[in-house]
């Protein structure tokens, strides 16, 4: 069972990337669990076909410890089993804490059965504090992905995320797989994208280009594989999915300097745009 | 080497530095020594002190009789600074929630979707079944992680119940002891509580005890010496204390300061505000508490409040004559080690010398500087980020409530003659070569009883086994373990009745197992008469 974290700069296109790419995985006839680590719950609209799912929270909060794993986990698009953690409402609570309790709780319900290929952790936002650190810290994730683009913010994230990574590698033994540009049509997106990976000491494993597409499939509430499998962008998804089932590059990263970052930003013509 | 360099010795170079300047052995040629105090322990460092959370509920409004305090946090902080100071309190009307423990206990659900729902809850809950005129909220620390607004629930209780309700913010990782929630409580008592109540004093001889906690029955012994002389106590902040005195306090004449620690701010603020004059008292001790009772009359300068006042301790003194000689008998030559609070640790000084017991060490938790040398140093003392990150609040004159008790020639007359809203620190009272010790820990508490072999060790609960096991007596002066008052005149007797007690045991004769000192074995030569 691999297990993935797919960590990144909030509104980067995680969910969308993880469920696009999840849907390549299950065509390739691969077993899939994705756990949603966001409080907004909407890790998994798209392989499910809507936002219709309790959350592990919600639920626990509700029916106490003593529930059944089916009340929080669904199966949707290719078979994925799919959960939400859920959390609090904004400024309210510890959203962190909550992902570590619903994985635990996923954990004695016996969510991670043997079948499983894949384990996907869908994580909000940049790296906030020990409790979104919890797929990485506490080992739960071996393996993680960055998504960025050729932005700036994008970058100074991704840095940022690889810290977070290189502080837990030695005790967990968590490694990053590399870069997914998600691309926003910024000049010399793959070079720069490229560049910043190789500087870390990763990959950009795969570069998914800007496509209407995706829009479209999403606003139907659906992967592109699954609403236009047809489509080039599906075909794009497909790569990615089949290069992550092929990696065997898995590094500790080497996070720059801020310095260093701009540097390699200023070399790439960012600062001219 | 002294005993100071001797274990000052035993410390790397990295803890040397920074424990050195907080261990000083008293010399009276130098003048102004300093000692360093209320900054962070090292890290690793077992040490005595408590929390911000201890300091603001555990020690200044936890003996609030009439107010329903509501502990906001998992249970472990409620439960385990319930009852432990043994404050007492008793009411003519029955509202008394000082038995209690009240605590929202939070649970896991509770840190991730926010505490405010349970903690409204429990609030009815506590309304329903106690039907309290005020409730105090106390945060604990993931109170303050998970940012739970309980100030607005605390606006919010005031508004549908017509209830005082008042949130303090003390949550335990906020500064570098207990003394940062003395501050807090402080802070929250003078903003919503003090100068609210429209009962004017009944005498011209009123006054409010403050920083005394009723432990084992300390205040009602001061009281009593008190009334007996024809004072008016208006309040007592906060042993057996009660929230309707508290809004009435600022009508009194003079406030008496006995706990400098972890009251000054609040005597401070009614000296601005409402112009309240407040005097160092110290009623533990025989001598200590004459001069305090002395100080007071001289305070009024009333001829026959001094007569009064003279009558009353001649009274008192030969109520107890024969038993202080006894116990004088028995305690005098000994020599004890003090460890404790912000103020305790001077005051036990006093008390100490009434029977002759010389004091080789003495030790604040969470004082600051000012409680050793002075409050002359306090311009001095450097602001550092831990003692910033705790609230301090500005007061002004109140136009309507301010008033004046003393003319400004007789203040001036008394200034030199009284600690007139002042305090000199307890180092003054010291002798030359006993050591002075802001934040002891465990290491230093062993080393100096080895060093300095005092007959009893004055500490808390933390350690108080470990010494005993050393073959030294060890009484809190937390709790007064199960005994008290130690207070005033008949408190001075109980002390010295506790302390020979301690002293006398047979048990000390048995801290040597006999198979230490003499040979158990026994044997039979083999092959012989069997």
């Amino acid at each position: 069972m691999r297990q993935v974290a797919i960590y990144g700069k909030g509104g980067i296109g995680k969910s969308t990337t993880t469920q696009n790419l999840n849907a390549g995985l299950a065509e390739m006839g691969k077993n899939i669990m994705i756990v949603g680590c966001d409080p907004k719950a909407d890790s998994t609209r798209l392989i499910l076909g809507g936002l219709a799912q309790q959350t592990v929270l919600d639920t626990l909060r509700e029916e106490g410890e003593d529930i059944e794993l089916d009340l929080v986990m669904k199966s949707g698009y290719g078979g994925i089993r799919c959960v939400e953690s859920g959390g609090p409402e904004p400024g309210v609570g510890c959203a962190g804490r909550g992902i570590i309790t619903s994985i635990g709780l996923l954990e004695r319900l016996g969510a991670y059965t043997e079948d499983l290929d894949y384990v996907f952790y869908d994580v909000l936002g940049d790296v906030v504090c020990g409790g979104f650190a919890m797929p990485i810290r506490e080992g739960k994730a071996q393996e993680i992905y960055i998504v960025c683009s050729g932005e700036m913010m994008a970058l100074y994230a991704a840095n940022n995320i690889a810290k977070g990574i290189q502080k837990y590698a030695n005790t967990g033994g968590v490694r990053l797989g590399g870069l997914i540009c998600n691309s926003r049509k910024v000049d010399g997106e793959a070079e720069l994208v490229s560049a910043v990976a190789k500087e870390i000491g990763t990959q950009m494993i795969h570069f998914v280009p800007r496509d209407n597409a995706v829009q479209r499939a999403e606003i139907n509430r659906k992967t592109v594989i699954d609403f236009s499998p047809n489509e080039p962008q599906a075909d794009e998804y497909r790569k990615l999915a089949a290069k992550i089932d092929a990696n065997d590059m898995f590094v500790i990263p080497k996070p720059m300097k801020q310095e260093r970052l701009e540097e390699i930003l200023m070399e790439h013509g960012l600062m001219d745009i | 080497m002294n005993a100071r360099e001797v274990l000052l010795d035993k410390y790397s170079a990295r803890v040397y530095k920074n424990r050195k300047e907080h261990i000083i052995e008293v010399d009276k040629n130098i003048p102004d020594q300093q000692i360093t105090a209320n900054t962070r322990t090292i890290p690793g460092i077992m040490t005595n002190r408590g929390c911000c959370y201890a300091g603001c509920k555990g020690v200044v409004l936890g003996p609030i009789k009439d107010v329903l305090t509501l502990t906001h946090g998992p249970i472990g902080c409620g439960f385990y600074s319930w009852g432990t100071r043994r404050n007492k309190a008793r009411t003519e009307s029955g509202e008394n929630f000082i038995q209690y423990c009240f605590s929202t206990d939070m649970q896991e659900p509770d840190i991730v979707f926010g505490g405010e729902k349970k903690l409204r809850q429990a609030i009815k809950e506590a309304m329903e079944i106690f039907n309290p005129k005020c409730i105090l909220i106390c945060s604990t620390c993931p109170v303050g992680l998970i940012g739970d607004d309980i100030h607005a629930v605390a606006a919010e209780t005031e508004k549908e119940y017509g209830i005082t309700c008042i949130a303090f913010s003390c949550e335990g990782y906020k500064g570098v002891s207990q003394s940062g929630g003395h501050h807090i409580a402080n802070n929250g008592l003078m903003r919503r509580v003090i100068g609210t109540g429209d009962r004017p004093a009944k005498t011209k001889y009123s006054v409010n005890i403050l920083g005394e906690y009723n432990i084992g029955g300390d205040s009602w012994e001061i009281e009593r010496v008190l009334k007996k002389i024809g004072y008016e106590v208006v309040s007592v902040f906060t042993g057996n204390g009660s929230i309707e005195a508290i809004k009435n306090s600022h009508h009194a004449n003079l406030n008496l300061v006995q706990c400098h620690r972890s009251i000054n701010y609040i005597a401070e603020m009614m000296k601005t505000k409402y112009g309240t004059d407040w005097i160092k008292v110290n009623f533990i001790g025989l001598e200590a508490t004459i001069s305090s009772l002395r100080d007071m009359a001289a305070f009024f300068g009333d001829p026959e409040l001094s007569a009064r006042t003279e009558e009353v301790i001649a009274e008192e003194l030969a109520a107890i004559a024969e038993e202080r000689e006894y116990y004088r008998s028995k305690l005098k030559g000994k020599t004890a080690a003090l460890y404790v609070g912000g103020s305790r640790a001077h005051h036990y000084q006093l008390l100490l010398k009434d029977f002759g017991v010389e004091t080789v060490l003495a030790g604040y938790e969470f004082a600051h500087r000012d409680d050793y040398e002075g409050r002359d140093v306090i311009p001095t003392i450097k602001e550092d980020a831990d003692s910033k990150n705790i609230e301090s609040i500005e007061v002004e004159a109140d136009p309507e409530k301010f008033r004046v008790y003393l003319s400004p020639e007789r203040y001036e007359e008394l200034k030199g003659k009284i600690q007139l809203d002042t305090y000199d620190g307890m180092i003054k009272d010291m002798n030359s070569g006993s050591i002075v010790v802001d934040d002891l820990n465990h290491f230093e508490t062993k080393e100096f009883t080895r060093l300095l072999k005092p007959d009893i060790f004055f500490s808390g609960i933390k350690d108080k086994y470990e010494i005993q096991k050393n073959g030294v007596l060890s009484r809190q002066l937390h709790s007064y373990d199960y005994s008290g008052p130690y207070a005033g005149f008949n408190g001075a007797i109980n002390f010295g009745r506790d302390l020979t007690m301690g002293l006398y045991t047979p048990a000390w004769g048995y801290i040597n197992p006999p198979w230490k000192t003499k040979s158990v074995l026994k044997a039979s030569l083999a092959g012989g008469d069997k």
